[in-house]
């Protein structure tokens, strides 16, 4: 009789990663889709984009590294770098700046360092960085929301503008931000830190069309949305309650701190909170289980420095958004927080 | 203090970080009685069945045994005796597969029962609240009680603690899913468990006593209320279900907050635990003389038609339970058997291996009840095994260390505080085996440290051996240097007796010519002349005679020379056939100096084998004997070398040496570390496999 031998547990979760990946892609839906809803359907093909590029390269390279593919594939990490990607992406980007967006994401940000889980930082944020840096204006001409648009733009005004930069009546990408009175509308971030260097008050640079009651147009409903995913996330017990809580609360104290010494200058917590990918930061991008920290402790430093940084970056950086910078920075500290937060094990003194 | 346990009797508990909550699957087998079964054909009983040494042999094959009858005797406090199951034949004393997770054989008592169960002539011990602790306390171990729970650690002697007990507490927790013994155990058998506390406590003397149950098993905890309600001392814990709550660590922690300290046990922050299996052995071996020869098992798992628990003797195989459970190996596409539960549980190697004292589960799970792993996935680093962690260990970093081979910073991060759970490993998405990897790793550290230090040893003798032999040779060297001047001196002399020679000739020839010209002169003078003359003649020939005498000597060293080197080319040949590496340098034609290499090369196994061969040269051997001699002494040489040679060979076995033996050995080496690793990593999971219901750990760390 031939008895298998195994070692114990015997038993396991039914949890695997490739499950915990596809429940994370899951919970983007609501914030995809309401991105979707404000901005057209041109996130929608960023993501076909990205997807696209990101699986073939992943593919291939593994192939070169004489891995099985297959496998790798279905643990659906590369999907979820692809799918965080082109939600970061302006709508309408031209595809090759995506397609490059998720190479550089999968290629060299992710299998260069070895794979999945050797990556030091987040492959996602690593291309977005890239792309901003490399395509500034490209990578900051988000449309104004449909609803404050004088032309609409449908499906395949969106296809068109992504493979040709025109629409099919002809308008380039810069002729349909340009808004009712011809200035070019920016996102609400962008606008209102224009508008304070042009030595505007807080509430006179919110006073423009495309906020409502202190926070952008659609924006507000984005992060909302985003927010209620990430909750679905947290309730799965997929991700850990100490990043997200960390990083909003930093955001909050950062920008709180600095509206109250001088509300004129500096946006109010509520702007920051629902503006821009914080929201999607803090409960998608920030909580990447490979780049993160991985002790409670670590976590809620990461976390709160991610929202630190992320309010410092928008208020002095040259960019208009900041988690992408905020969690690539952070993202380099967390072998050392790793390393000087390990908890104390048990029936050991508390170390030094 | 009083505070702690008002908390404790109100239910409030602390808790410990992590845990898991894998499906319980309890009422499998625990909704009938515990089922007494048929006797097997056989019992097979291994003689140690606990941590420490095995006892005294004191039957042997062919015996007639009682049921009860002691098999081996305790020599010694950390040897516990196993008993005959039943009555019948002692059929062989030898190797059988053991329950131990490498299936190593071990010493087995195999037993034919004869169908009787005569029990031997029993006497519980009377009033033991009146008897000395100390009759109490070898009366528990004659009875060969060690831990049930988990380790086995011997039970009398965690009952006679040096330090105060504040807190005993009993553990009947069984938190590993499907285990339903200690369930059944108490469901049933609560007054007499609570007697076996009473005994505990009378030899304790603790503050408290804490009666721990999970609260999935009510039935259990309300049986236990019943039992213990007369005594309001005893305080019956129902504690939240969360794997590994029974964990010894865990539960103390659970129910005082309180951590055994890095490399304490228990008893160091006042706790002592029991579990209720052990308790219940107790009550049997004081009350009505029964020696622990039984032990409730659980048959769980789909593949068993009636799943459930039974009274199985010590030393059943596993083969008659499985039919008795009727088990269905039809479901099991690769069959798998466990011992234990499908946490801490191992499989089994065959199905012949026997029930032993702490066997508390066999489990035959489908397919779909314990999904097989799938092929390991990368770390994505995602801590759930951090959260899930009791110990507070980082299990990612122990385990990335552990794949890298970077056994110091495994063990930074703590891996010898790693309780070997499961939890890790339970809901690591990436379905690592992460446990594994800790065991392999931690036998790999244990074996690096035992070679460590053998090689201290070794260098210390090596570097012992050293220095000796520079003395040896030091030594050595001055008496060459002794022996060459003495002859260099003999050589002085030899040539001043040729002087004397020459002028005691000239003196013969004075003496003639004065004889010569005395005759031809004046006879009378002369003749007197002459008489002085060859007086002084005389003298110088007696004089030279005696130097000659002298020169004789040269003359004996050089051929007793001959005798040494032919002693040395025979041994030098010995040494060189049988130990070439030893000394290379001797196989060169041994003159006298060479032989005192040979015999040094021989010498590091051989102190007083140098001595004689020393001497010979120096010797007192008489000329005549020289070839018989001779020949003796090669004859000696040889067998002396040969001995040496031997001896040699036993020392490099005995010790990796690190000079000259080092290719061979280290050879021999590396193939039984493997062995090595292979058994350490068992011994590991044996040791460890403990756990979680278990009570007795808490001494295992005194042990090792
Ligand atoms: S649970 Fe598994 S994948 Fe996650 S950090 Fe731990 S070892 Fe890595
Ligand atoms: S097996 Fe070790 S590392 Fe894993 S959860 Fe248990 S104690 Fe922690």
């Amino acid at each position: 009789m031939s008895l298998r031998i195994a070692s114990s547990p015997h038993q396991h979760s039914k949890r695997n990663t490739g499950s915990l990946m596809r429940l994370v892609c899951y919970c983007t839906l609501p914030g995809f889709a309401a991105q979707l809803w404000f901005f057209g359907w041109g996130t929608l093909f960023q993501f076909i984009i990205a997807v696209a590029v990101a699986l073939g390269t992943e593919a291939a390279i593994l192939e070169l590294r004489k891995k099985d593919f297959e496998k790798a594939l279905s643990d659906c990490s590369a999907l979820l770098t692809a799918l965080l990607l082109a939600l970061c992406l302006p709508p309408l980007t031209p595809w090759w700046i995506t397609a490059l967006g998720a190479f550089f994401a999968i290629g060299i940000a992710k299998q260069l360092y070895g794979g999945l889980g050797h990556n030091l930082f987040n492959p996602a944020m690593v291309a977005y960085v890239i792309l901003l840096v490399s395509f500034p204006v490209a990578m900051t001409s988000w449309l104004p929301p449909q609803q404050l648009m004088q032309q609409g733009y449908g499906l395949l005004d969106s296809l068109s503008l992504i493979f040709t930069g025109y629409s099919n009546e002809g308008y380039s990408l810069n002729q349909l931000r340009s808004g009712a009175d011809g200035f070019t509308m920016a996102t609400p971030l962008d606008s209102v830190k224009t508008d304070i260097d042009l030595g505007l008050t807080v509430e006179e640079a919110m006073a423009k069309p495309q906020f409502h009651e202190g926070t952008g147009v659609g924006w507000f409903w984005i992060n909302l949305a985003y927010l209620a995913g990430g909750l679905v996330l947290l309730k799965a017990k997929v991700i850990n309650w100490h990043i997200p809580l960390s990083m909003l609360l930093a955001v909050s104290v950062t920008a709180g701190f600095l509206h109250l010494m001088s509300p004129d200058l500096y946006a109010s917590p509520w702007f920051h909170l629902f503006s821009g990918g914080t929201m999607l930061g803090a409960f998608f991008i920030a909580t990447d289980p490979v780049s993160a920290s991985t002790t409670n402790l670590g976590r809620l430093i990461f976390g709160a420095s991610i929202g630190f940084w992320v309010v410092i970056i928008r208020t002095y950086g040259g960019y208009p958004d900041a988690v992408a910078f905020a969690v690539v920075l952070m993202n380099m500290s967390v072998p050392l927080i790793d390393y000087y937060t390990r908890p104390r094990t048990y029936g050991h003194k508390a170390r030094r | 203090m009083q505070s702690l346990i008002e908390k404790i009797r109100q239910g409030k508990f602390s808790d410990f970080p992590g845990g898991v909550h894998p499906p319980q699957r309890k009422t499998l087998s625990n909704q009938t009685p515990i089922a007494k079964l048929p006797l097997p054909q056989r019992l097979y009983v291994t003689i140690k069945q606990h941590i420490g040494v095995e006892g005294h042999l004191e039957v042997r094959p062919g015996d007639m045994v009682l049921k009860g009858q002691p098999l081996t005797k305790s020599m010694n406090p950390f040897a516990v005796p196993v008993h005959a199951p039943t009555s019948g034949e002692v059929t062989t004393i030898a190797p059988h597969v053991s329950a131990h997770p490498s299936g190593l054989a071990e010493m087995t008592i195999e037993i034919r029962p004869d169908g009787k169960d005569e029990w031997i002539a029993l006497a519980p011990l009377q009033d033991y609240q009146n008897q000395p602790k100390l009759k109490v306390i070898e009366r528990i171990c004659h009875a060969g009680i060690s831990g049930m729970g988990g380790a086995g650690f011997p039970t009398h002697i965690k009952v006679s603690p040096k330090k105060n007990v504040e807190f005993l507490v009993v553990n009947g927790v069984e938190c590993e899913p499907y285990i339903s013994s200690d369930d059944r155990l108490m469901r049933e058998h609560a007054w007499q468990i609570r007697q076996g506390i009473d005994v505990i406590t009378h030899l304790l003397n603790p503050k408290h006593v804490l009666i721990a149950i999970e609260d999935n098993k009510p039935e259990a905890l309300h049986a236990m209320q019943v039992a213990c309600q007369e005594n309001p001392d005893y305080v019956v814990c129902s504690i939240p279900t969360k794997y590994p709550a029974g964990g010894e660590k865990q539960l103390i922690q659970v129910l005082t907050g309180r951590e055994v300290p890095n490399g304490g046990l228990p008893i160091d922050v006042g706790i002592m635990m029991q579990n209720v299996g052990t308790c219940f052995a107790i009550a049997d071996a004081i009350f009505t003389g029964k020696p622990l020869i039984q032990r409730v098992v659980t048959l769980s798992g789909e593949c068993f038609d009636k799943p459930g628990n039974v009274w199985a003797l010590l030393g059943t195989p596993v083969s008659h339970l499985l039919q008795q459970g009727q088990y269905q190996p039809k479901r099991q596409r690769s069959r798998q058997l466990i011992m234990g539960g499908p946490m801490m549980g191992f499989n089994l190697v065959s199905d012949q291996v026997p029930v032993v004292k702490i066997t508390n589960c066999i489990l035959a799970p489908t397919e779909r009840e314990m999904v097989q792993a799938d092929e390991e996935q990368p770390c994505i680093r995602c801590s759930a095994c951090a959260d899930a962690c009791p110990a507070s260990l980082l299990p990612q970093q122990i385990f990335w260390h552990a794949k890298a081979k970077e056994l110091d910073k495994a063990g930074e991060y703590n891996l010898f505080d790693c309780i070997e759970c499961g939890a890790c490993a339970y809901v690591c998405p990436s379905q690592i085996p992460l446990v594994h990897y800790y065991r392999v790793a931690k036998a790999e550290i244990r074996l690096q440290e035992e070679e460590k230090h053998q090689a201290d040893k070794a260098r210390e003798r090596f570097e012992a051996r050293k220095l000796r032999l520079e003395q040896e040779k030091a030594e050595r060297e001055e008496k060459h240097r002794q022996a060459a001047e003495a002859r260099r001196k003999a050589l002085e002399q030899q040539e001043s007796t040729t002087g004397n020679k020459v002028s005691a000739a000239v003196a013969r020839a004075k003496a003639r010519q004065q004889t010569q010209a005395a005759k031809e002169e004046t006879p009378a003078s002369d003749k007197v002349a002459a008489a002085v003359a060859r007086a002084k003649a005389r003298k110088a020939r007696q004089e030279q005679e005696s130097t000659s005498r002298d020169k004789v000597e040269p003359g004996e060293e050089s051929k007793q020379d001959k005798v040494a080197s032919a002693i040395a080319r025979a041994k030098a040949k010995k040494a060189k056939q049988e130990n070439a590496s030893t000394a290379p340098d001797q196989a060169e034609s041994p003159t006298g100096e060479q032989q005192t290499k040979a015999s040094a090369g021989l010498n590091q196994t051989r102190e007083s084998g140098a001595e004689p061969s020393e001497k010979q040269p120096a010797g007192d051997m008489a000329p005549s004997k020289d070839t018989k001699a001779a020949r003796v002494a090669a004859a000696v040489a040889r067998a002396k070398a040969r001995k040496a040679a031997a001896d040699q060979d036993k020392d490099q076995k005995l010790s990796p040496a690190p000079e000259s033996a080092s290719p061979t050995v280290a050879l021999e080496v590396d193939e039984e570390k493997k062995q090595r690793v292979a058994a350490a990593i068992a011994r590991a999971k044996a040791k460890k496999r403990v756990g979680v219901s278990s009570t007795d750990k808490q001494q295992d760390k005194s042990k090792s």
